[in-house]
């Protein structure tokens, strides 16, 4: 027997990012203090705890977000493939475009369907139009979103209901072919059917792309996620297995939080 | 009383002081509009688009004066369109650090406030005196720096109101910072930049100190804007003050003219825009 047979599963995870010791400041206020964690490959990861806590915070370092405003400031590394984005050679657009994010409330451009999407291809390639086409239809049909649009691509993306928005915005995040797929609380704004097709695709979507969520539903976390972290007041309290961490914490904060207790 | 009545009762007396209030100032308004109307209704005739301004005591029209307006507003609006709606992206966009944004924020606002007298003055000074003559494009430059404020004010506030959600939303994808303005904020913001650019033109198009002083008058038919230019405000102005009864009718047309293109202005872009504004 030699090792790799030992451990199979383990050997078998790449870790996407790996997050090093990561401090984050909004002004002088500390948000996350020295955050350790590694996000693996072609899995879906949820951040949870409550509100405050830093879950979006943390989710807004991985395609620097934060970047865009002044005061906040993020010390340490994050490691994506083995190359750390926070250091300062770092080009933030091509991060983005390898770091796709969707968020909380849906956010469709003031243009139509087919403009919404093929805007941000258009950003990093130059397709004909017979190929623009085509990507509008895979990225749609990935976000399950093609049946209900494809009559009227022509249309504002403000004329759909709030569900379709934001499956619109997670097929304009997947038109670009990211590597990580960032969601921010992307059902919160959402009814429970809606809610329901969300969580579906993001189980299709892992198949493909390393995901990262943050909710403050724990059922939601629990259905979705492969592994949890569990943060409070900037601290990664524990991060594991999710049926483990919600089955058998190991921290008495942990099982407060999720038995409700306390949150 | 009990607690209900009670509120019933504040309730419809603080309704009916703010309905009295709107009726108070509507009343003006109606007063000012139906004065124009009987005054100016009869000297709209073909002639004034016909004919150009009469000596004392001849028929005629407002021609030249409706052409000089046209002109000098168009190039009024034309130079300082630009300048206020970069002014306004960059106050927006990229003015929440630093000193330069908040400083050229102030000079504006002052700017807006202005008496515009003293714009005709400063252009009087700065070019009439230098080129030695009254002209149309004086005149032009006085009305570019009246919109220039009202466009950055208008275009600002309007880019402000698209959430900084749509902001991050561009940028997420990779977007560099002006193909997110340029394609995303300012297309969100596109119908209220246009209605403030449409507002200056209201703005301006009634304006007659800034004139006097810069395209002055011109009796006859000129489209050369190096020359002296006629223009609506000033030959009402002129026109009113004197004694003659034809240049009075004259005078209530133009007023009437001038309102009457301002409110189609307005009404236009009310239609134009009303379904096409994004909610967020």
């Amino acid at each position: 027997m030699n090792a790799a047979v030992l451990q199979p599963v383990e050997q078998a995870l790449i870790q996407k990012i790996r997050v090093k010791d990561l401090n984050f400041y909004y002004g002088k206020f500390q948000a996350l203090k020295s955050i350790n964690l590694d996000i693996p490959e072609r899995k879906v990861t949820a951040f949870i705890g409550p509100s405050g806590c830093g879950k979006s915070t943390l989710l807004r370092t991985f395609n620097r977000m934060y970047a865009l405003y002044p005061n906040q400031e993020a010390q340490g590394e994050i490691l994506l493939d083995g190359e750390n984005i926070l250091g300062p050679g770092q080009d933030l657009n091509r991060l983005r475009a390898k770091v796709g994010m969707v968020f909380q409330k849906p956010t469709p451009f003031p243009m139509s369907i087919h403009d919404n999407i093929a805007f941000g291809v258009r950003l990093y390639e130059s397709l004909p139009p017979r190929e623009m086409e085509e990507r509008v239809e895979w990225a749609l049909r990935k976000a399950a979103l093609w049946d209900e649009v494809k009559g009227k691509l022509r249309q504002s993306g403000t004329s759909l209901s709030g569900g379709q928005q934001q499956r619109l915005c997670i097929a304009r995040a997947i038109a670009v072919r990211p590597e990580v797929l960032l969601l921010d609380e992307p059902a919160s704004a959402l009814d429970p059917i809606s809610t329901g097709r969300i969580e579906e695709l993001v189980h299709e979507l892992k198949a493909d792309y390393t995901i990262v969520i943050v909710t403050h539903n724990m059922q939601q976390a629990a259905r979705v996620s492969d592994y949890t972290a569990y943060m409070y007041l900037g601290d990664l309290v524990e991060f594991g297995v999710t049926d483990e961490l919600f089955i058998k914490p190991k921290k008495k904060e942990t099982e407060d939080y999720i038995t409700g207790r306390f949150g | 009383m009990n607690l209900y009545t009670r509120r019933l009762l504040i309730n419809r007396f603080n309704l009916a002081v703010s309905l009295l209030t709107m009726l108070f100032g509507l009343f003006w308004l109606g007063w000012i509009l139906f004065t124009l109307f009987k005054a100016g209704f009869g000297g709209l005739s073909a002639k004034l688009f016909l004919e150009m301004t009469p000596p004392p005591g001849s028929d005629g029209g407002l021609l030249n004066a409706i052409l000089g307006s046209l002109l000098m507003g168009a190039a009024g609006t034309a130079l300082g369109t630009p300048v206020g709606i970069l002014a306004g992206i960059y106050l927006a966009e990229f003015g929440s650090r630093g000193w330069l944004a908040p400083m050229t924020r102030f000079i504006s606002d002052i700017l807006l406030s202005a008496p515009s007298i003293v714009v005709g003055l400063f252009i009087y000074e700065a070019y009439v005196v230098r080129v030695g003559h009254f002209s149309g494009w004086a005149g032009a430059f006085a009305l570019a720096l009246i919109v220039i404020p009202v466009v950055i004010r208008t275009t600002e506030n309007m880019l402000r109101l698209v959430p900084d959600s749509l902001r991050e939303a561009a940028a997420a994808l990779g977007a560099p910072q002006w193909k997110v303005i340029v394609l995303v904020t300012v297309r969100a913001a596109k119908a209220g930049i246009i209605t403030g650019i449409l507002l200056a033109i209201a703005r301006i198009s009634g304006e007659t100190a800034p004139l006097l002083f810069t395209s002055l008058n011109n009796q006859f038919w000129t489209s050369n804007m190096n020359s002296p230019m006629a223009n609506l405000p000033v030959v009402i102005f002129q026109f009113a003050m004197s004694p003659y009864e034809d240049w009075h009718r004259l005078a209530w047309a133009g007023a009437l003219l001038i309102t009457l293109s301002v409110l189609a202005l307005n009404v236009f872009a009310r239609v134009f825009f009303r379904n096409r504004t994004a909610t967020y």
